[in-house]
Order: structure tokens, then C-alpha cells, then sequence
């Protein structure tokens, strides 16, 4: 066989290139003129260009690559399986991987549902094959997390938490909060949700800590599972991108659209940091074993992925577009991470409140406080007597943490915008939002619930703006209830009908579990009822001023 | 710094320990379909959540006028458990890429072949002009089904109902790009072949206007369910099926075409599962104790309303029969199969054929 001769010279034979597949497919559309189609999620954007689709792929390259993708992932859990992973991988991990993959499902199927909001919006056709690639790439991402969510369940030594996922849910207060992100994508202005807050922020930017960051610490505790399904998931990010670029190009050179741009920018940019790297920040730190010097800290992650790699690289640039880039919140992001403790103070509040979740959290130990102190100097003095409490209080008969006055720990107020706690004390505040009166976290969470969520922006009337609803300070729920008697309405209950589903150690017998009669007894409140019961004015500012001067956590011998 | 160190079990798989819980080992929060639940049912049950199930704190966004992220108010469709439907076809993500990945496969093996042998080359004249201006303009009809029910997709009121509508609407869109490659590969061995004259006779043509109104009146329903049962049980049987395999694969043999029939039959085997998905619903919402009534009315409304339309685009159609060189069957043979099948469609879950 002469060497220049290959199979592929021999059968190969001459077809369209897919520049004009593309093309030929993105002229199925047409204008209606017997019925219109109705515009039944408006937005207030206009959107006077036609995007263009920088992928340029057609669907029949893109299902065989998918399956290809699949191929690759489902051969990797059979391969973990038959390579004893499980008898090497970090239970503090896999314990976290209950919160993240109750949350995950929903947000990726919810960024399917949004697909159907902005494919009518663009004009032309040609980015609709687009959205219809990230339609289907979602309802791949939210069923493939549900599978690996069951493998665990099935292979993982303690399964409660996988079991119940769905169910917890919809009724955890930390699940809640992975709510907010996902009902952002899908409600409310469309262009709003399903492109700035979705895909020009949370897509381009966060998802690469989600989606990149985290499986690498996964690696780190032995699970090669997660990196296997969440870097395939990652592989499709790139497209959804492109997605969210071509459509802001789409607007950004109308004028009267930079008001809508900037006040999205920077909500979608700040829910996205308050939620995002409270959860991830947690997992990344706290749900790890590996405390190699050498590995960069959530803080030098988050710098590398949304620093450099999207307010410089991303944001940056639509300056010259003439859109006013809130380099403020930027700038106040990072000294949360770094200079305020924002994910030691998040991992802090889950672990106080251990006993309402539905996964089990170890205390930290001695080999994480040096690490801990290597790379964010000054945390043993502010965070080292509260794990040794912690890890005291971890033995059933002891007061559970969450009402145990002798640790110092005040419960915090409920952040009426991202749902997080207000943990950064001296941040704290609060408004009035159509007669009643919220706390926040934040001055970007206050901004984003009273001015961003609101009929009128900056004096420009906003109809399609979406509003916050529903009973979004979860302790409300139980205000007044019983501990034991709230665990049980929660579901988070073990089959024997008395242990806890969480667990505040990661001691596998059943004579270290605590049950519902280790925290019967204490009665649950609403901070913000409470909050709200205050005089305004003298009465109200005390209690503001109290609350931000914080607490210190009382030493533990 | 000191920290008591805590004592770790040594292997994290399962069954090296047992404790309360430790063996369960099924995701334990819906009643599956049959006595054990399928893995489509645990990949998509109650991932959209929903206040009547779990959704302690309710729904935390709104639409401006108060609708919450999801609304039963989306569709006039009442139902006394929404959460009751299972797709037939049972797709999640793995099983969805196989079937259209398999599907890719077989469609550009077909083309290849056809092209490698030179087949384009001897198809019928007449024919070659029947699929330039006809299987080409019809190719958009295929594509407003599938970005109509792209929107639909959003508005159902269980992840149940709207995975299967997202199905649904990746197998029709998939099928519209077949036929817009197939018909631009062939053209490539064919001179004179224009591949913009389907969309001129499907903007144009009275021929097509019916269908073309047919599948706006579709796209413009704002009722998400109006436009799943428009689709699969009006427009499909109607005039998609009556003009897939009632003329393109009945006549294409006798035109010296084999590789037509093979590109549209994998949306005659799409349809059969969307269709399954589809009667499952609306037997489901049709047999509902409290509202049965109510939605056979509003759904004996559509299917006239659209089964009005369809019947139009049918007749339309008709002067395509005539066509082809070689004649082996007729439209009013292929209007009475598609007679007989919406007949049947209605009959099995209890509504009015129009």
C-alpha cells in the first residue's frame, strides 16, 4: 500500500463543509404571518441584531460526540467500582456530595427550561440550533448528576442523604439557598434570567469553580467519579458560552439597553458570589482531606477563574462598549473571600447547624488548622477554638451545638436576597421593601432585592422584572417548633424511625449516633419575626449595631 | 493548637458497616410506576420540585404579576395528580443520545452509500424536482414542530411532562436537519439541484400554505399542552405521517429512490414513541376522576380546532400525488390511512376524532 494512501482517501467522498451545513440549518426558520407567536416571557431589553452562532455545529456531529462523551463517563464508574474506590475515598467528601447533588439537578434542568425563553427572543434562526444544543446538553447534565447521585447511594457506605435527595431538596435550608441560584435562570425577565444571569455570569464565570475547581479536590479525596461526569459536563459550558457572548453582543451596541446590562451585570455577578462560593468555597475547603501546602486555596482559585479569567479577560472589555463595569463589587468579592473569612464563616454556620441538615460533617483536626492557617493567616485565632468545640459536642448526650450557649456562637439572620446567612457581621443590614422591613447580607443583596427586583430601575419602567416571593427565611417555617418534632417533618430521620440522618462526625457505629431524643427540647425562632417585633428607630438600630459588632467564640479546654 | 483526632472508619464502601440507614440504598421519596422504580424514573422524578411536594419554603421567585416560577395556570388542562405521568419511552440523557446517536449513524450511512453508488444519478427526474421543492419545504414543518415544542417545554407543570416535551423537540429538530443535509448532499451529485427552492414553495406555494398555517397556528398557542396534543395527535397523523409514509416512502421505490425512505423512516419510529408519550398524558388527564370531563371538552376543542387546519393542509397537498412519474398509490388511499389512525389515536384515550 503506497504511504501516502490512507482508508480515509479511499472512501472519503466529497460533502458539504460545516460552515454551509450550519448555514443551510440555520435557514429552517422563517417569520410567521398566518398566526404570531406569542411573546410569553417578555423581557425589557431590545434586541435589535441578529446573534451569530460561533459553534457552527449541527446536530448530527453533535449527538455521536455526545454519546461518545457518554461512553467515556459510564466506562469510568464501572471502572472506579471495579478499582475498589470506595474503600479508598474520603467519607468527609462524599458526605458533602449529598448537599451538592440534592442541589445540582435542578439548576442544570432549569437552564433547559430557559432555553425556551430566549429562543424566541433572538431574531434570525441562526443561534436557535445553539439553544437547542444547550437545551439538550442540560436535560444531559441534570439526568447524568441524578445517576451519579445513585451510584453513590448504592456504593458508599452510609446512603441516608442520597436517598431521600429529591425530597430534602425541596425542604433544607442549605438547599434552599442552591434554589435561589436556579430559579434565577428561569423567572423574570427572560434575557435577564436565561442570558446575563445564566450564561453570561454563572455559565461563564462560576461554573468553572463548580465545575472545574471542585473535581479536582474530588480527585484529591479518591473519588475519580465526580471529575469523570463534571468535567464532561464542563466540556459543554464552552458552547453555552458562546451562547450567552453572541446574544449580549446581540444588545450591547444599542445604548438604550446598557442601564438594563449594568444593573444585570452586577446583580447576576453578586447572587452569583454570595451563593456559589459559599457553597463551593465550603466543599473545596472544608470537605477535603488533602491539605497539601502546595495546592492553590479557594481564594487563589477563585482569583485565577473569575478574576483573571473572567472580570479581566470577560468583563473588562465590554467597557468599550460603553457599559460601566461594577468594579466595586469586584473588588468587595475578594475582600470577602480573603479579608472577611466569607467561606470559613459559611462552613462555620453549616456545621453549627449539622443537626438540620442531611449529610454528616466532621470537625475539622489539627493537620486542616495548620493548612488552614498556612493559607489564610489569622483563622486559628478566629476559627480554631470553634472546631475544637465542635468536634467536643460531636458525641450524642452532648447539647447540640446550635442551642449550646457555652461556645459563644450567636445564630445568625437570613439573608432575604441569596438566602445565605448574614455571617459577615459587620456587613449586616436591613430595609424596607413595600411596608415591611428584610435583613441582608450585604449592601449588594439589599441593592439587588429593593432597587435590581422592583417595577422601575433608575426611574426606567421595568414590567418584565421579576420579584422575590415565597417564605424565604426557612427558620420561619419552624418558628416555635421542637428540634426533634422539625427533624421529623423534614424527613431527615433514619429507617429505624430515631437516628438522625445527619450526623456531626463521621463514626460509622451506631452507638455514636445521635437520635431524635439527643435534641429534643430545643425550640427553633425566627430571627427576622423577632427581628421585625422591634420598635423602629432606637430599638431597631441597637439591635442592627449589636449584631454587627459579631461574637467570639469562648475558649475550649 | 490541639484537636482531638477523630477516629475514621477505614474503607468508605458500602456495606463495611452497619448502622440505622446503612442499607438504604434506594432513593425512597415517590411511588414508582410498577412494584420497583425504572431508572428513568429515578433520573427524573421530582427534580422539578413542586409545593405540593416538598417545597417547604414555596416557589422563592415570581413573575412580575405574582405567577410563580411553575404554574398550573399555564395550561387549561386540570389534573388531580400531575405527577402521576411516566413517559412511555423512558428516555433520560443516556438513552436519548444512543437512540439519536444510532439514528446520525444510520442516516449518513444511507446517504453515503446511496451517493457512493451514484444513486442521486438515477433517480427519476420528476422525482428529483418532488424532492427539491416538497420534501424540502416540508422539512420546515418539521422544524416549527420542534421549536414549538422547545417553548413547550418549559411551561409543564413536572419534570415528567417537560423531559418528555424536550424529547420530543430534539427529535423533531434533529429531523428537519436530516432532511436539510440529505437534500444538500444529494444535490451535490445532482446538476441542477437548488436547495432554496423548499423554502421558497414552503413561504410560497398554495400547496404548502395550508400546512404552513397549520404549524403557525401551532407555534402561536400559548397553551403548552394545546401545542403537545396539536402535534402528535392532530398534525402528525394528518399531514406528517400522511406525507412521510403516505407518499414520500409509498412512491419513492418506484422512482428508483431507495435512500429517501431510509432518511424518513426514523422520524415515522420518533413519532411512534412521542406518540406513546403523548396518549399516556392525555389517557392520564382524560380518565381523571375529578376532571375528565372538563379536559375532554377542552381537548375535543383543539383537536377540532387544529384537526380543521390539518385537514385543510391535507387537501393542499393533494396535487403532490400527481407528481411523480411513476404512480403506485393515491392520495385518497393515504388520506384513509391517516383517517383510520387518528380514529384509533382518539378512540384509545377517549376523545372526538376530527
Amino acid at each position: 500500500m503506497s504511504e501516502t494512501l490512507t482508508l480515509n482517501k479511499i472512501v472519503n467522498q466529497k460533502g458539504i463543509s460545516t460552515a454551509e451545513a450550519a448555514n443551510r440549518v440555520s435557514d429552517l426558520g422563517w417569520t410567521p404571518s398566518y398566526v404570531q407567536e406569542a411573546m410569553t416571557f417578555p423581557t425589557d431589553y431590545k434586541i435589535s441584531r441578529v446573534p451569530r452562532d460561533p459553534m457552527k455545529q449541527v446536530l448530527r456531529s453533535y449527538f455521536p460526540m455526545q454519546e461518545e462523551k457518554d461512553n467515556r463517563v459510564y466506562g469510568a464508574l464501572d471502572a472506579a467500582l471495579r478499582g475498589d474506590m470506595f474503600r479508598n475515598v474520603e467519607p468527609r467528601w462524599v458526605e458533602w456530595m449529598k448537599l451538592f447533588l440534592a442541589i445540582i439537578p435542578f439548576p442544570e434542568i432549569s437552564a433547559a427550561r430557559s432555553m425556551a425563553m430566549v429562543g424566541r427572543l433572538a431574531p434570525g434562526e441562526e443561534l436557535r440550533t445553539g439553544f437547542t444544543m444547550q437545551m439538550v446538553d442540560e436535560f444531559r447534565h441534570s439526568t447524568i448528576q441524578m445517576n451519579l447521585k445513585k451510584w453513590y447511594m448504592e456504593n458508599y457506605i452510609d446512603p441516608a442523604g442520597f436517598d431521600i435527595t429529591e425530597a430534602a431538596f425541596g425542604k433544607c435550608y442549605a438547599t434552599t439557598i442552591g434554589r435561589q441560584f436556579a430559579e434565577g435562570f428561569l423567572t423574570g425577565d427572560a434575557i435577564t434570567a436565561a442570558n446575563i444571569y445564566l450564561t453570561v455570569v454563572a455559565e461563564t464565570a462560576f461554573t468553572n469553580t463548580l465545575f472545574v475547581a471542585m473535581p479536582s479536590e474530588a480527585a484529591r479525596n479518591g473519588d475519580y467519579a465526580l471529575p469523570t461526569v463534571f468535567l464532561s459536563v464542563q466540556s459543554d459550558e464552552s458552547r453555552h458560552i458562546g451562547n450567552g457572548h453572541s446574544m449580549l453582543m446581540a444588545m450591547i451596541h444599542d445604548p438604550s439597553n446598557h442601564q438594563l446590562l449594568e444593573r444585570d451585570l452586577k446583580y447576576a455577578f453578586w447572587q452569583n458570589h454570595a451563593i456559589v462560593d459559599a457553597a463551593i468555597g465550603t466543599f473545596i475547603e472544608y470537605g477535603t482531606t488533602n491539605r497539601d501546602k502546595n495546592k492553590e486555596s479557594y481564594a487563589e482559585l477563585w482569583h485565577r477563574w473569575i478574576y483573571e479569567d473572567y472580570y479581566r479577560t470577560y468583563m473588562l472589555p465590554l467597557e468599550k462598549y460603553g457599559i460601566k463595569i461594577h468594579h466595586d463589587d469586584v473588588a468587595e468579592a475578594w475582600d470577602r473571600i480573603v479579608k472577611k473569612n466569607y467561606v470559613h464563616k459559611t462552613a462555620q454556620f453549616f456545621s453549627v447547624g449539622w443537626s438540620f441538615n442531611f449529610w454528616r460533617i466532621e470537625a475539622q483536626t489539627e493537620k486542616d488548622f495548620e493548612w488552614f492557617e498556612h493559607k489564610y493567616p489569622g483563622w486559628y485565632a478566629e476559627f480554631g477554638d470553634y472546631w475544637k468545640w465542635y468536634a467536643k459536642l460531636s458525641k450524642p448526650g452532648e447539647k447540640v451545638i446550635a442551642f449550646n450557649s457555652d461556645v459563644g456562637y450567636v445564630y445568625p439572620h437570613r439573608c432575604w436576597s441569596c438566602m445565605v446567612p448574614c455571617l459577615i457581621r459587620e456587613d449586616f443590614c436591613c430595609d424596607e421593601v413595600d411596608g415591611k422591613v428584610y435583613t441582608y447580607c450585604s449592601e449588594g443583596c439589599r441593592w439587588t432585592h429593593k432597587v435590581a427586583f422592583a417595577a422601575e430601575y433608575e426611574g426606567r419602567a421595568t414590567p418584565a422584572m421579576g420579584r422575590f416571593s415565597g417564605r424565604r427565611e426557612w427558620e420561619e417555617c419552624y418558628h416555635g417548633w421542637d428540634h426533634a418534632d422539625a427533624l421529623v417533618d423534614l424527613g431527615f430521620v433514619r429507617s429505624d424511625g430515631k437516628t438522625l440522618v445527619p450526623q456531626p462526625h463521621l463514626r460509622f457505629e451506631q452507638k455514636d449516633m445521635w437520635t431524635l431524643d439527643h435534641v429534643r427540647g430545643n425550640t427553633l425562632g425566627s430571627p427576622l419575626r423577632s427581628f421585625r417585633a422591634l420598635k423602629p428607630g432606637a430599638e431597631r438600630d441597637a439591635a442592627v449595631a449589636e449584631y454587627r459588632k459579631g461574637f467570639t467564640i469562648n475558649p475550649c479546654n | 493548637m490541639s484537636a482531638s483526632p477523630q477516629t475514621v472508619q477505614k474503607s468508605g464502601a458500602a456495606g463495611s458497616a452497619i448502622f440505622a440507614g446503612s442499607d438504604s440504598r434506594k432513593y425512597n421519596y415517590f411511588e414508582p410506576k410498577a412494584r420497583k422504580a425504572t431508572h428513568y424514573e429515578d433520573m427524573t422524578v421530582d427534580v422539578q420540585p413542586d409545593p405540593e411536594r416538598y417545597l417547604l419554603q414555596d416557589w422563592i421567585i415570581s413573575f412580575p404579576d405574582g405567577t410563580p416560577t411553575y404554574s398550573k395556570t399555564w395550561t387549561k388542562a386540570l389534573s388531580s395528580n400531575w405527577h402521576q405521568f411516566r413517559a412511555v419511552d423512558q428516555e433520560w440523557e443516556r438513552t436519548h443520545y444512543q437512540r439519536q446517536s444510532t439514528i446520525c449513524g444510520m442516516v449518513q450511512g444511507v446517504i453515503e452509500n446511496a451517493r457512493k453508488s451514484g444513486a442521486p444519478k438515477r433517480f427519476d427526474a420528476a422525482w428529483v424536482k418532488i424532492l427539491q421543492d416538497h420534501l424540502g419545504a416540508y422539512k420546515h414543518a418539521e422544524f416549527g414542530l420542534g421549536t414549538s415544542l422547545m417553548q413547550a417545554q418549559r411551561y409543564g407543570y413536572t419534570q415528567m411532562i417537560n423531559n418528555a416535551t424536550l424529547t420530543n423537540s430534539s427529535y423533531k429538530l434533529r429531523f428537519a436537519q436530516d432532511l436539510t443535509l440529505y437534500l444538500s448532499e444529494i444535490g451535490m451529485d445532482l446538476g441542477n439541484f437548488d436547495h432554496t427552492a423548499g423554502k421558497k414553495h414552503w413561504l410560497e406555494d398554495p400547496i404548502w400554505q395550508g400546512t404552513r398555517k397549520a404549524i403557525e397556528a401551532i407555534m402561536g398557542a400559548t397553551d403548552y399542552l394545546e401545542q403537545y396534543i396539536a402535534t402528535n395527535l392532530v398534525f402528525e397523523p394528518l399531514v406528517g405521517e400522511l406525507f412521510r409514509s403516505g407518499f414520500i416512502m409509498q412512491m419513492a421505490a418506484s422512482q428508483g429512490d431507495f435512500a429517501t425512505p431510509s432518511v424518513v423512516a426514523a422520524a415515522e419510529a420518533d413519532y411512534e414513541r412521542n406518540l406513546a408519550n403523548t396518549v399516556e398524558l392525555v389517557h392520564m388527564l382524560t380518565h381523571d376522576n375529578e376532571n375528565g370531563a372538563h379536559n375532554r371538552d377542552l381537548f375535543n376543542g383543539w383537536i377540532a380546532h387544529h384537526g380543521a387546519l390539518a385537514r385543510e393542509a391535507a387537501a393542499n397537498l393533494q396535487p403532490i400525488w400527481s407528481q411523480p412519474r411513476v404512480k403506485v398509490t393515491g392520495f385518497a388511499d393515504a388520506q384513509a390511512q391517516a383517517d383510520n389512525r387518528i380514529k384509533t389515536i382518539c378512540s384509545q384515550v377517549g376523545l372526538v376524532a376530527p
